[in-house]
C-alpha cells in the first residue's frame, strides 16, 4: 500500500496490478482458513457435554438452573444488517474515489454531492464496521454473564474462536479504513489511488461474505 | 548461532553494489535473499542430520542408553521438524527466490520487501524452535504433534509450547512467500513467455505456491486450536472432560500434511526437469504432460490425506475412497519418471554431478513411490503403519527424492549463484557416498519394519531379528556424515577459489543462463522477448540478440537507467516484532504488546515508504 | 507493495510491446445498481430470519437446504457485484473459485468423516 507519488507504469504480463492479484490470492487462502474454523464448529455441533447451548435449553445438573438457548437472533440479525450495509458504503467509497475530480453536473443535488464524498463513505464504512464490533462485544459479554465462556464447552470454544477470528478481521479492516481516511484527509484520495482503496474494499467485502456464511450456519441453522 | 552469511566478494563485483553485514540485513534483492535462505537452510540440514546421527547411534545396537527415552523423543521430533520446515522447504525457497525471476525474465519478485520479511521470519522462527534442544526442552511430541497427546493434560511442559508457537511463526513466512511467488509468476513474465513456455522449475514452483496458499491456513487453525487449548483453556482437543473428538487434530493436520509432502517434492522435481534436459542436450520429453501431471498431483493431493489414518477406524467408505485416491495419485507421479527417462533416451548424456543426483532421484524416488503405493492398501497398511516400513518409504521419497533433487539443483546452479563451479571430483565422491550411505541407511528399514519394529522407540530388545538391519542403517548414517563433509568442504572451497564460470557453463537453454554469473543487481539489462521454451537452443534471432546484450558485463543499474528498490531494515523489524509478540506467550504477557507495537509501527513505516526511487 | 522497476535502456526494448496497465474499462456499476443490490441482500436476509421463526418450516427437511441456498445467493451477489468479480478479468475469477471449491469440498468431506451427513448414508 504505497502512498508514494505517481505510480510508475511497470511492465506486467497481464496488465493488472500485482497487488490486486495478491489480494485475491490472499482471499482464496482465507477461504481455507475460515472453512477450517467453520468445519470445526459444525463438527462439534450438538456434542457439548455441558451447556449453555446455542438453540436449546439446558438444565445444569449441579445447581438445577435452567439456562436458555444463548444465541440472540434478533440482535444478531441487526448486526448482520449493519455489516451488510457497510459493504454498500464501501462500494460507494470506492466509486467516490474513482470519480474524484470529475466535475459534478450543474444541477447536482445534495445527494449527488454526498455520493461524491469519499471521506464520508470511508467514515460510514468504518462506523458500520465499528457498530458491528460493538454488537459483537455486547454479545460476547452477555454470553459470559449467562455462563458461556471460551472454556465452558465445545460450543463456547468453537463459537468464540470462529466469531473472534472474524471480529479480528473486521477490526483490522476498520484500522485499514481509518488509515485510508487519514490519507484522504491529509492529501486527498483520487483516481490514481483507486487501486489501494479497491484492495481494502475487496478485503472488506470478503469479511462481510464470511459473516453471511457464519450467520446462517451458526445462528440460523439449528 | 551464525546462520546469516557474511558478504562475500563475487568474482566480479559490480560498481555500486553494497557489501557488509548491514547490506545483507536490509537487502530486498531476491538473489541475496535466496543466498541467505541457502546458507541458513544448509546449516539446518546439517543440524537435523546430526540429530539423526545421534538417533542412529542410539539404535545401532539393542538395549543402548546413549540418550534417555525422554531426550530421544526430542531428537526424533526435532529431526523431523528441522528437516521438513527448516531445511527442505527453505532450500526450495532458496531456489524459488534465486531462480524464478531469472527464469521468467523479471528484475525481481512482485513484492521485494515482503520477500525479505519471509526470510527473517524463517530465520527467527528457526532459531526459536531450535534453541530449546540445547536445554533439553525441545518439542517432543513428534513432528506431527498429535493431540490430545500434545495438550497440556498429557504434555504439561514447555516443550510443546515451543513447537506450537514455532510452527505458527514459520507458517507466516511460508504463506507470505507463497503470495509473493504466485503473483510474480502470474504477473512478471517477460513478453512472449506464455505459461506453456515457462521453464519446468517455475511451473512446479507455481503449483507449489497454490498448495501452500491452500494448505497452510488449515494447519494454522489446527495450531491455533492447540495453542488456545494450552494457553487459554479451550476444549478443542479436550477429550478428557469436554467430549472433544480425538481425530480432529489428525484430520486438520493431514489436510495440511499431505499437500505438504508435495510441497516438499515438487520443487525437486522441477530442478530435475532443468538438469536432465541440459545434460542430455535434449528438450524435456512431453512438456505439456509434465505440466498437467504437476497440476493433477496438486489437486489430487488435497483428496488423499486420510491415508495417514487408515488405522484409526474411519469405516469402509472413507478407507475405500482415500485408498483409491491415493492409488490414483501414483499415476501422474509415475508419468514424470517415464518422461525423464524418455528425455535421456538418445540424448548426449554428460554424467556431471548434477546429472548423477538427478538420475539418483529417478531411481530412489521410484523405490519410495513403490512402497508408497503399498501403503495405499488399507489392510496392508495396517501392518505397515507406525513401523519402520513407513520410515523407509518417506526417507526414500524425501532423501532419495527431495534432497537428491536439491543437490542436483545446487551443483547445477552454484555457478550462476556464486560465479564459480563446484569441483566435479569432490562432487562425484559426495554423490556416491550419498547414494551408498542413503541406501544402506534406509533400505534395511523396509525389513525391520516388516519384522515389526515400531517407529519412535528409543531402544529395542535383542532377539527380535532387528539387530543387523539397525546396525547396517547406523553404518549408512555415518557414511552420510562423511558424504556431507565432502560437500561442505567442496562448497566453501569452490566458492572461494573454484574455476570461474561464464554465463552458461553447462550449455543450458533457459533465460537465467543468458546473463552473467553471478547476475548483476538488475538481472537483465534488457527485458528479453521470448519466442520459445528453450531460448538459447531454439530461440530466434531476437532471443540471441537479447542474450548478447544481457551477457555484457560491467554496467551498473544507474548507467542503464534501471531503478533499483531501496534497501530497508523495516521487513526485518516487522519480523522481529512478530516473533517477540509470540514469545510473549511464554514470558510475561506484556511482551506481547511490546512485540505487537514494534510490528505495527514498523509495518506502517514499510507501507507508507515507497519501494523505489521515482523515475525521471 | 509495488511491481519492480523497468528498463529504460533501449528504445526497441520490450516495453514497446508491453501491456499498459489498463484501468478496468468494463462498465462500472453505479449508485443505481448498488442500492438495488443492497435492497436484494436485505430482503434475502429478512427472508432468512423470517424462516427461522416459522416452526413448521424449521422442522421440515426443506429448512436447511433453503437457508443454505439463500445465503449462497447473498454470497454470490456480494462477490459478483460488490467485489465486481462479474466485471473483472477472468484471472480473478479463477483465483477465487479454485480455493472456494477446495474449501467447500473439504468441508463436506469433514462433515461426512465426523458423521454429520447421515442423511446421505441411506
Amino acid at each position: 500500500m504505497s502512498t508514494a507519488a505517481t505510480p510508475v507504469p511497470h511492465y506486467t504480463t497481464t496488465g493488472l496490478d500485482s497487488r490486486k492479484i495478491a489480494i485475491w490470492a490472499f482471499i482464496g487462502s482465507e477461504c481455507m482458513l475460515f472453512i477450517s474454523l467453520i468445519s470445526t464448529y459444525l463438527i462439534y455441533k450438538g456434542r457439548s457435554v455441558v451447556g449453555p447451548f446455542p438453540h436449546e435449553k439446558w438444565t445444569d445438573p449441579a445447581t438445577g438452573h435452567v439456562l436458555n438457548p444463548i444465541l440472540n437472533i434478533p440482535v444478531t440479525s441487526m448486526s448482520t444488517f449493519v455489516l451488510l450495509m457497510s459493504s454498500l458504503f464501501m462500494v460507494l467509497a470506492l466509486a467516490a474515489v474513482q470519480n474524484k475530480g470529475r466535475p459534478l453536473p450543474p444541477n447536482a443535488g445534495w445527494w449527488t454531492r454526498k455520493l461524491a464524498s469519499s471521506k464520508l463513505w470511508l467514515f460510514m464504512t468504518a462506523l458500520a464496521g465499528s457498530t458491528f464490533l460493538g454488537f459483537q462485544a455486547y454479545e460476547f459479554t452477555s454470553f459470559v454473564h449467562e455462563g458461556l465462556t471460551i472454556k465452558t464447552n465445545l460450543f463456547g470454544s468453537s463459537f468464540f474462536t470462529l466469531t473472534g477470528f472474524h471480529g479480528a478481521h473486521v477490526t483490522a479492516g476498520v484500522l485499514w479504513l481509518l488509515s485510508l481516511l487519514g490519507i484522504d484527509q491529509r492529501r486527498g484520495l483520487g483516481p490514481k489511488d483507486a487501486l489501494i482503496v479497491d484492495i481494502c474494499a475487496l478485503y472488506w467485502h470478503f469479511v462481510d461474505v464470511v459473516w453471511i456464511a457464519i450467520f446462517t450456519l451458526v445462528y440460523l441453522i439449528r | 548461532m551464525a546462520t546469516t552469511a557474511i558478504a562475500t566478494p563475487y568474482p566480479k563485483p559490480y560498481e555500486g553494489e553494497h557489501t557488509g553485514v548491514w547490506s545483507w540485513l536490509t537487502t530486498v534483492d531476491h538473489k541475496r535473499i535466496g543466498t541467505l535462505y541457502l546458507f541458513t537452510a544448509l546449516f539446518f540440514f546439517v543440524f537435523g542430520g546430526l540429530e539423526a546421527v545421534v538417533i542412529r547411534a542410539q539404535l545401532g545396537a539393542p538395549n543402548q542408553h546413549l540418550v534417555s527415552a525422554e531426550f530421544y523423543n526430542q531428537l526424533f521430533t526435532m529431526h523431523g521438524t528441522t528437516m521438513i520446515f527448516l531445511a527442505i522447504m527453505p532450500l526450495s525457497a532458496a531456489f524459488f527466490n534465486f531462480l524464478i525471476p531469472l527464469q521468467i525474465g523479471a528484475r525481481d519478485v512482485a513484492f521485494p520487501r515482503l520477500n525479505a520479511f519471509s526470510y527473517w521470519v524463517y530465520l527467527f522462527g528457526g532459531i526459536f524452535i531450535t534453541v530449546p534442544i540445547f536445554f533439553a526442552v525441545a518439542p517432543n511430541g513428534g513432528w506431527f504433534g498429535y493431540a490430545p497427546l500434545t495438550t497440556r493434560a498429557f504434555s504439561p511442559g514447555i516443550n510443546i509450547d515451543f513447537w506450537v508457537i514455532g510452527l505458527q511463526i514459520l507458517g507466516v513466512s511460508s504463506l507470505a512467500a507463497a503470495f509473493n511467488f504466485l503473483t510474480t509468476i502470474i504477473n512478471l513474465r517477460a513478453p512472449g513467455m506464455s505459461l506453456m513456455r515457462m521453464p519446468m522449475f517455475t511451473w512446479m514452483a507455481f503449483v507449489v505456491q497454490f498448495l501452500m496458499v491452500l494448505a497452510f491456513p488449515v494447519i494454522t487453525i489446527a495450531l491455533v486450536f492447540l495453542l488456545f487449548d494450552r494457553f487459554f483453556g479451550t476444549n478443542f482437543y479436550n477429550t478428557v472432560s469436554a467430549g472433544a473428538d480425538p481425530l480432529l487434530w489428525q484430520h486438520l493436520f493431514w489436510i495440511f500434511g499431505h499437500p505438504e509432502v508435495y510441497i516438499l517434492v515438487l520443487p525437486a522435481f522441477g530442478l530435475v526437469s532443468e538438469v536432465i534436459p541440459t545434460y542430455s542436450k535434449k528438450p524435456l520429453f512431453g512438456y505439456p504432460v509434465m505440466v498437467y501431471s504437476g497440476i493433477l498431483i496438486a489437486v489430487l493431493g488435497f483428496g488423499v490425506w486420510a491415508h495417514h489414518m487408515f488405522a484409526v477406524g474411519m469405516g469402509p467408505i472413507a478407507d475405500t475412497f482415500f485408498s483409491l485416491a491415493t492409488m490414483l495419485i501414483g499415476i501422474p507421479t509415475g508419468v514424470k519418471i517415464f518422461n525423464w527417462i524418455a528425455t535421456m533416451a538418445q540424448g548426449q548424456i554428460r554424467l556431471t554431478t548434477a546429472m548423477l543426483f538427478a538420475i539418483g532421484l529417478i531411481a530412489l524416488f521410484t523405490i519410495g513411490g513403490i512402497s508408497g503405493v503399498m501403503h495405499s492398501v488399507p489392510p496392508a497398511d495396517l501392518q505397515q503403519t507406525d513401523t519402520y516400513f513407513i520410515v523407509a518409504h518417506f526417507h526414500y521419497v524425501l532423501f532419495g527424492g527431495s534432497i537428491m533433487g536439491i543437490f542436483a539443483g545446487i551443483y547445477h546452479y552454484f555457478p550462476k549463484i556464486f560465479g564459480r563451479i563446484l569441483d566435479e571430483r569432490l562432487g562425484k565422491i559426495h554423490f556416491w557416498l550419498n547414494f551408498v550411505g542413503m541406501n544402506l541407511t534406509f533400505f534395511p528399514m523396509h525389513f525391520a519394519g516388516m519384522l515389526g519394529m515400531p517407529r519412535r522407540i528409543y531402544t529395542y530388545d535383542s532377539g527380535q531379528g532387528w539387530e543387523s538391519y539397525n546396525l547396517i542403517s547406523t553404518i549408512g548414517a555415518y557414511i552420510l556424515v562423511v558424504a556431507t563433509l565432502f560437500f561442505i568442504y567442496n562448497f566453501f572451497r569452490s566458492k572461494r577459489s573454484g574455476p570461474i564460470a561464464g554465463s552458461n557453463p553447462w550449455g543450458a537453454a533457459t533465460l537465467e543462463w543468458t546473463i552473467p554469473s553471478p547476475p548483476p543487481e538488475y538481472n537483465f539489462a534488457q527485458i528479453p522477448q521470448v519466442t520459445s521454451r528453450y531460448p538459447l537452443w531454439e530461440g530466434k534471432e531476437a532471443d540471441r540478440e537479447s542474450a548478447r546484450i544481457n551477457s555484457q558485463e560491467g554496467k551498473t543499474a544507474a548507467e542503464l537507467g534501471i531503478v533499483i528498490p531501496y534497501s530497508t531494515i523495516k521487513p526485518l523489524l516487522v519480523a522481529l516484532g512478530l516473533v517477540v509478540m509470540f514469545c510473549g506467550l511464554l514470558t510475561t504477557r506484556a511482551i506481547i504488546f511490546v512485540g505487537a507495537a514494534i510490528m505495527i509501527l514498523s509495518l506502517f513505516g514499510w507501507l507508507l515508504a515507497p519501494l523505489e526511487p521515482e523515475h525521471h | 507493495m509495488d511491481s519492480p522497476a523497468d528498463s529504460h535502456a533501449t528504445p526497441d526494448s520490450a516495453e514497446a510491446t508491453a501491456h499498459a496497465p489498463h484501468a478496468e474499462v468494463h462498465a462500472h456499476p453505479t449508485w443505481d445498481t448498488y442500492w438495488k443490490v443492497a435492497l436484494i441482500l436485505t430482503l434475502i436476509t429478512v427472508g432468512e430470519v423470517w424462516a427461522y421463526y416459522v416452526p413448521s418450516f424449521v422442522a421440515s427437511r426443506a429448512f436447511v437446504p433453503t437457508l443454505l441456498t439463500m445465503s449462497a445467493m447473498k454470497f454470490a451477489i456480494v462477490v459478483m457485484f460488490y467485489m465486481h468479480l462479474k466485471y473483472d478479468h477472468k484471472l480473478f475469477r479463477a483465483l477465487f473459485t479454485g480455493p472456494l471449491l477446495i474449501a467447500a469440498t473439504t468441508l463436506v468431506a469433514l462433515l461426512f468423516l465426523f458423521g454429520h451427513l447421515t442423511v446421505l448414508r441411506h
